[in-house]
């Protein structure tokens, strides 16, 4: 079942098209890589799935509710959330606080009530804390709780900020770029993880990524951006092997060496 | 070395997470409330002003320190909230609803001021507000049916369930309004941050685009700051005139925001301590100043006190920016780890580049 669907969707900023009668859905359960070269529109999309940019053409359905119809903050709300590529904690905050700022969707609490402290306020405090304590678990961030981010290296960050997406209980998980700048192990990790998150707790997980061996070992379907429009789509060994990406990465003329050279990757 | 053991949540929910933390603010609150046998009528009057000066500076705090929009006009809602209050007393209603209801009307005004200023960033927001502020002395003028112009008015006098709030007569009185004004104030502010909106000011304080991302309306968690701000500072400004003895617009001219500003940049941006802290100092400075002059033998420099002030500000932002409180805890830190505290334990890490802030 298609949980996430775009629809003939066109971006323009000014005389740039960022993003070019693009079609796209995805379903429920999967893991979704989107694969390009640099400023292919990867993040544009996701930015427009955010509710960042607004497209000036085309549909963006979520569960059947038409997202174009929202603002960004009411985004969350439906089930999406999201790391960014270039990693947005709250700096002047510890772990702990920015993960249970992702609980923000789900309070109940009025402005009165949380003024002066009563009603369901300090219940649902231990409630948020609770389903925090879940996804530091989760992710081995025990050691880092009460720690300042503007003190963390930045391969503990990138997780904090997956954490923090994955406080909000999504259905719809959007990863910008999960693996760069991780080492060898933590991009390991990380591959583990994306596994664990679909699997065990059922999200759908929809990801823009260069590590082509990551996207290969954890994606069920891959689409191949360039220039803002389609290039291809389907399993990863298929859109490696799809001659237009190997023109889009490498050129013409690597397309007959590549041909010779089969199950090598590109 | 004290360790923190943390057994149950509720460590990190509820206002004291130990007894030892616990046992040390209830001691203050003692000392607070045994104060006024321990100093003479002078100093009881200077520390009733430094109340006053920190219930103001926790309402530019929230604003400032906890959500990060710089406001150069806090003067304009301590004058509001100044003629209301006497305004409303006007009308006969008692001082206490009086001056609750003026804090809340102010930060209705503020929440509504701050709906043309919520898409102003930075210094554009500050210049906007400066200008209210400026306008505000000019409004004062104009308006002067209630608020007396240039003339100004003397304070009424004020009752709290029979009891007669006197400067002059019973100062332990004036203190003690303070003391409760500030005391009230610091456990809202202390409640809203340990609630889902004082995570959501710091999430907008430190990056709008992910708040968002996280599901916090920026448009409304900014209304709401300016609003709370606000209403704090309306009743720190009812004080302030009040205690005065009798307020005009000069009373509530710019550079009182500005002072404002730099008294909570020196206590500390973003701790409620750093409002009493750099209340403590805005409101001892003259003093220490007097007294310095004094021993010296010099007849007072006009302007002295400004320039020390100013001089003080750039010593805390080149030296020490994180303010007073920021020191102290970088000390406390270092006395409760020795002897293992290393030197470059609060050298600021470099910070990453940031997402394009889509503006």
């Amino acid at each position: 079942m298609s949980l996430l669907t775009l629809e003939n969707v066109t971006l323009k900023f000014g005389g740039v098209t960022a993003v070019n009668n693009l079609s796209m859905s995805v379903n429920e359960g999967e893991v979704f890589a989107l694969v390009g070269p640099n400023g292919a529109g990867k993040s544009t999309v996701f930015n427009m799935i955010s509710r960042f940019y607004t497209p000036v053409r085309g549909s963006i359905a979520f569960d059947g509710h038409d997202l174009l119809k929202r603002k960004p903050s009411q985004v969350p709300s439906l089930g999406i959330a999201r790391t960014f590529q270039n990693i947005e904690l709250f700096e002047r905050a510890t772990v702990l606080q920015n993960l249970l700022v992702g609980r923000h969707r789900h309070r109940k609490t009025t402005l009165v009530e949380e003024m002066f402290f009563i009603g369901r306020t300090r219940e649902q405090e231990r409630q948020h804390r609770h389903a925090v304590e879940e996804v530091i678990d989760f992710l081995d961030l025990q050691a880092y709780r009460d720690k300042m981010i503007a003190g963390l290296p930045y391969g503990v960050r990138k997780v904090v900020e997956l954490a923090r997406a994955l406080a909000t209980k999504p259905r719809l998980l959007l990863l910008d770029e999960p693996a760069s700048g991780l080492s060898v192990e933590e991009t390991q990790d990380m591959r583990w993880w994306i596994d664990d998150i679909r699997r065990q707790m059922g999200i759908t997980v929809l990801m823009v990524e260069h590590d082509m061996g990551l996207v290969s070992k954890v994606c069920d379907r891959v689409l191949a951006l360039a220039d803002g429009a389609k290039l291809a789509e389907g399993s990863p060994a298929e859109v490696q092997a799809h001659p237009a990406v190997i023109e889009a990465y490498l050129g013409t003329a690597a397309i007959s060496k590549t041909a010779n050279a089969k199950g090598e990757r590109v | 070395m004290r360790f923190h053991f943390k057994t149950s949540y509720d460590q990190d929910i509820r206002l004291f997470p130990d007894w030892w933390n616990f046992s040390l603010y209830a001691l203050l609150l003692v000392l607070l409330l045994v104060m006024p046998w321990l100093i003479d009528d002078f100093y009881l009057g200077e520390m009733t002003n430094v109340l006053i000066w920190a219930v103001a500076g926790l309402g530019l705090m929230i604003l400032t320190g906890q959500t990060g929009l710089v406001s150069l006009g806090h003067s304009a809602f301590m004058a509001l909230g100044c003629y209301l209050t006497v305004n409303f007393m006007d009308t006969g209603m008692p001082f206490l609803l009086a001056f609750v209801l003026a804090g809340v009307v102010t930060g209705v005004v503020g929440a509504i001021v701050a709906i043309p200023a919520l898409k102003l960033h930075g210094v554009y927001l500050s210049i906007f507000t400066l200008a209210l502020a400026i306008l505000a002395d000019d409004i004062i003028v104009i308006l002067d049916h209630w608020t007396g112009g240039v003339n100004g008015i003397y304070a009424p006098e004020i009752w709290i369930f029979g009891f007669e709030i006197n400067r002059w007569a019973m100062p332990a009185s004036w203190y003690y309004l303070a003391l409760g004004t500030a005391l009230f104030v610091t456990l809202i502010y202390r409640n809203l941050l340990r609630a889902p909106l004082g995570r959501a000011f710091a999430a907008v304080r430190d990056s709008e685009i992910s708040a968002q991302a996280m599901g916090v309306d920026v448009a409304r968690t900014k209304t709401l700051a300016f609003g709370f701000s606000c209403a704090f500072a309306g009743m720190g400004g009812a004080l302030m005139g009040l205690f005065a003895g009798a307020f005009n617009n000069e009373t509530f001219n710019f550079l009182l925001a500005i002072q404002l500003l730099m008294m909570i940049i020196i206590g500390g941006l973003g701790f409620i301590h750093g409002a009493f802290l750099g209340a403590i100092v805005i409101a001892f400075l003259p003093q220490l100043l007097a007294i310095g002059t004094d021993t010296l033998g010099i007849n007072s420099v006009p302007g002295l006190e400004t320039g020390v002030f100013g001089m003080i500000l750039i010593a805390f932002i080149l030296f020490e920016p994180m303010g007073l409180y920021g020191r102290w805890l970088k000390i406390r830190t270092w006395l409760e780890l020795f002897p293992f505290a290393r030197r470059d334990m609060f050298r600021r890490q470099k910070t990453y580049l940031k997402t394009e802030r889509l503006r």
